[in-house]
């Protein structure tokens, strides 16, 4: 059965053609776009790896099917950074706060803090960001570094007046 | 996983038709469906997508201050209703406790309501059982049920419905509205979902080709928002789905209970309203002794099915807890860990 889908992924259009309906977004990202930056970690919506922003909203790509989403517009790690290369503020934050070790996490950490930032409901108290970031588990135990640059990168994206 | 075909319906008449198929099955956001097509124990060979159909996607709050919410409605959006929290706070903190916020964001209310069990022998494709495969028997008998059922479970099933979101809504007697090949019908949420007996394969009221459309709570639901509460016990601190939990509310009269809603998740194949508890809390004055004895009488019929007698007595007192902090009030905004039974009680002893 042929499908025909339109996606804006990272602010660029594409069309995907799915012989397939089984395909997932995540799967599409990673084997069509090639897009290898959202990783699949459990493909069964356990742990966060494939996390990335669907229509600004942070969800587990392994779960999405892409026939579902005809006409979404998606965020991966890939389009976070600027134009120029200048890292996102929740990037720089994991840098600056080693909240990674392997890195096979980072990225669904990544998007998922960007989400959780842009939600809104988390505010300044650890416990409600750790809470909030729950959704996305790191075997490396980088948790303590995690909380502490989502936090940091708020606070920054608050001062600059940013929203995501 | 199986392939099939994928469909998608502009109109509710057009889902219901596509959906009466043999071998069709509705498609929300999919995080439990696709889950069980991955590991070949759901295997439809239609998919009827129900995320483009017109108006299942709005909360509707009625003057009188009842809900009616569309069976598309995102768990987070549901959550993060400004009205909707203030009025059924423990509906809020169901919802804020079950699943991640990445999954939160896709599932909807339909798809809460109908996800199936997460007992591990249905999971598993080599192992018996008879919800999957009717007859087949049932490897959970005799195998890890620690988790599995205290209440309603049959010898041919002893699985749990794992709902958080279902406990605070059967309690506060919510209303599931069906579209159907034969019209549109309304069942009330405790009969929604069916207890094992014979054919655990039947898990709803459901036939083939309903579509959940909206759930529904009444005004007098709204009436116990000064004092409601979920609480979930899990084996780690979140992102977990519950061993036992509770959800209680209470609607005050001077220093007397005038009435109480008690429900339980985690015990049985649906969420378990414990009318007997309620009953016992009429016009009696809540402490901790009145709180003991409705979660003894929300536990008189149970009995394990397995290793599990400990969820009856932890049933018991994850019931008297709930009740003690609804009664100490609902907080100002859902905890930063929402329904932890860890929380401070004020002014009560934590050991209830
Ligand atoms: C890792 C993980 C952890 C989780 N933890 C929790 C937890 O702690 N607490 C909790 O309560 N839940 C938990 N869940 C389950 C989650 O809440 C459900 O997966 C979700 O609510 C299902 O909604 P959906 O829209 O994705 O449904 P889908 O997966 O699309 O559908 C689920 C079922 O409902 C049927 N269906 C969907 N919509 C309708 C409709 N309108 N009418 C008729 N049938 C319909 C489908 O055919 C299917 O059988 C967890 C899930 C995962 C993957
Ligand atoms: S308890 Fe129910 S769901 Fe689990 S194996 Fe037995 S029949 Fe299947
Ligand atoms: S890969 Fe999606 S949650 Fe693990
Ligand atoms: S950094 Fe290794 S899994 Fe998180």
């Amino acid at each position: 059965m042929g499908l025909s889908i339109a996606l804006t992924v990272n602010g660029a259009p594409h069309r995907v053609e799915l012989e397939d309906p089984r395909v997932t977004l995540l799967d599409l990202l990673r084997e069509r776009l090639h897009l290898t930056g959202t990783k699949k970690g459990c493909d069964r919506g356990q742990c966060g790896a494939c996390t990335v922003l669907l229509d600004g909203r942070r969800t587990n790509a392994c779960l999405a099917l892409a026939a579902a989403h005809d006409g979404a517009d998606v965020l991966t790690i890939e389009g976070l950074a600027g134009g120029g290369g200048e890292l996102h503020p929740v990037q720089a934050a994991f840098i600056a706060h080693d909240a990674l070790q392997c890195g096979f996490c980072t990225p669904g950490q990544v998007m998922s803090a960007v989400g959780l930032i842009a939600e809104g409901h988390a505010g300044s108290d650890p416990e409600r960001v750790r809470e909030g970031m729950s959704g996305n588990l790191c075997r490396c135990g980088a948790y303590a570094g995690i909380t502490e640059a989502v936090l940091d990168a708020q606070g920054r994206m608050a001062g600059r007046g940013e929203a995501a | 996983m199986n392939t099939f075909e994928f469909v998608r319906p502009a109109t509710v008449a057009e889902a219901v038709a596509a959906a009466s198929a043999p071998g069709a099955a509705y498609h929300a956001a999919g995080t439990n469906l696709l889950d069980l097509m991955k590991g070949g124990v759901a295997r439809p060979t239609r998919l009827v997508d129900v995320n483009r159909l017109p108006g299942l996607d709005r909360i509707e709050h009625a003057p009188d201050g009842g809900v009616r919410v569309g069976a598309l409605v995102r768990n987070a959006d549901l959550a993060h209703d400004p009205a909707f929290s203030r009025r059924f706070p423990a509906v809020a903190e169901a919802l804020l406790s079950g699943a991640s916020a990445q999954l939160r964001n896709a599932a909807t209310v339909g798809g809460n309501l109908l996800q199936r069990t997460r007992c591990a022998y249905f999971y598993d494709t080599a192992s018996a059982c008879n919800k999957r495969q009717p007859g087949a028997g049932c490897d959970a008998r005799g195998g890890e049920n620690r988790l599995h059922a205290v209440l309603g479970w049959s010898g041919s099933c002893i699985a749990t419905h794992p709902s958080d979101f279902c406990v605070p809504l059967v309690a506060l007697g919510a209303t599931v509205e069906i579209e159907g090949k034969a019209g549109w019908r309304d069942v009330p949420l405790v009969d929604f979902h069916r207890l094992p007996g014979l054919a655990p394969e039947r898990e709803t009221v459901l036939e083939t080709g309903d579509l959940v459309v909206a759930v529904r709570l009444p005004a007098e639901a709204a009436r116990f928002a000064a004092h409601a509460r979920y609480l979930k016990v899990r084996e780690r601190t979140s992102y977990a789905f519950a061993v036992v939990s509770a959800a209680a509310a209470l609607r005050m009269e001077g220093d007397r209970i005038a009435e109480a809603r008690i429900a339980l998740g985690g015990v049985a194949l649906k969420p378990w309203r414990a009318h007997d508890a309620e009953a016992a809390l009429a016009g009696a004055r809540p402490d901790a002794a009145t709180f003991r004895r409705a979660a003894e009488a929300a536990l008189a019929g149970a009995e394990p099915s397995g290793d599990n007698a400990f969820k009856i007595e932890l049933a018991r007192r994850i019931v008297a807890r709930a009740l003690a902090m609804a009664f100490a009030g609902t907080p100002e905004r859902v905890p930063a860990l929402p329904a932890s039974p860890f929380a401070p009680v004020p002014g009560a002893s934590i050991h209830v």
